[in-house]
């Protein structure tokens, strides 16, 4: 019981200190990773539809993750006439995304998956917001740099 | 044989739910797949180093330990009509292989 109380402390506001409260929420969420049987003692199992739904989020995240740890390589790869220092920030900051990105997607998972135990509101995140504005960010830089990569 | 193809019938769920997650895993498993021929063109491209064909190595076990556990999820969700939850185990090891691949990407591109 003690349990439940401390784990519902990450599901709270996120202003301020609760980006502190993040953290310590997602260091507890790693330990849930490992023991399934901690999350089958909370609450009641949700009808398995549910759960299925929640697993093809996670893959979904998780390809997106892959994808832009392929772009990573690509970056590598295909725009080999970049000055080093670009092309190996680039491919850096496409395979950091993809780590963030396989991490958040477990993460979100155990949190909906004991959500839909508990029988509350599914968390809200900001991820996807942050993730897409990197997208465009590194995008947008890819476009000047292959452009000031032919001018010179 | 018909009166099993009649219990299938009434069990099938019309969501389709197991065989779209199967159908999910597969589509996780080539996305992997893209990745880890990536992961070999870069070492082949790079030019061959020890370090170099470790990774690619590497790599490559990654991509078959992703393939067999992917493996091992659809042929759990094909044994019954209503399939147990992911498990988080399973769940943090498709992510920790996600992100090991990353780190032999930074490998690589470094």
């Amino acid at each position: 019981m003690a349990r439940t109380v401390a784990g519902s402390t990450d599901s709270g506001p996120l202003r301020g200190p609760g980006r502190v409260l993040d953290v310590i929420g997602f260091a507890r969420n790693v330990r849930l990773w490992f023991a399934p049987q901690e999350i089958r003692q909370e609450g009641g199992t949700p009808d398995y539809r549910f759960s299925l739904a929640n697993e093809r989020t996670f893959l979904a995240w998780l390809r997106t993750a892959l994808a832009l740890i392929g772009g990573g390589f690509a970056v590598d790869q295909f725009l080999p006439d970049l000055r080093w220092g670009w092309r190996v920030g680039l491919a850096l900051a496409l395979l950091a995304a993809g780590v963030l990105c396989s991490l958040r997607a477990v993460n979100h998972w155990v949190r909906c998956e004991r959500a839909m135990r508990r029988g509350e509101d599914l968390p809200v995140s900001r991820f996807p917001a942050l993730l897409s504005l990197a997208v465009a960010v590194v995008a947008v830089a890819m476009v000047v740099v292959v452009l000031v990569g032919w001018e010179g | 044989m018909s009166g099993t193809a009649a219990r299938d019938a009434s069990d099938r769920d019309p969501g389709l739910q197991p065989e779209r997650t199967r159908l999910a895993w597969r589509r996780t498993t080539l996305a992997c797949t893209v990745t880890a021929v990536l992961a070999v063109k870069a070492t082949l491209h790079n030019g061959l180093s020890a370090t170099g064909i470790f990774v690619c190595a590497l790599c490559c076990g990654l991509w078959l330990a992703f393939l067999l556990i992917s493996h091992h999820r659809i042929r759990t969700l094909a044994a019954t009509s209503s399939p147990q939850a992911l498990t988080p185990r399973h769940a943090a090891a498709g992510a920790l292989l996600t992100l090991a691949l990353a780190v032999c990407g930074a490998a690589l591109v470094l």
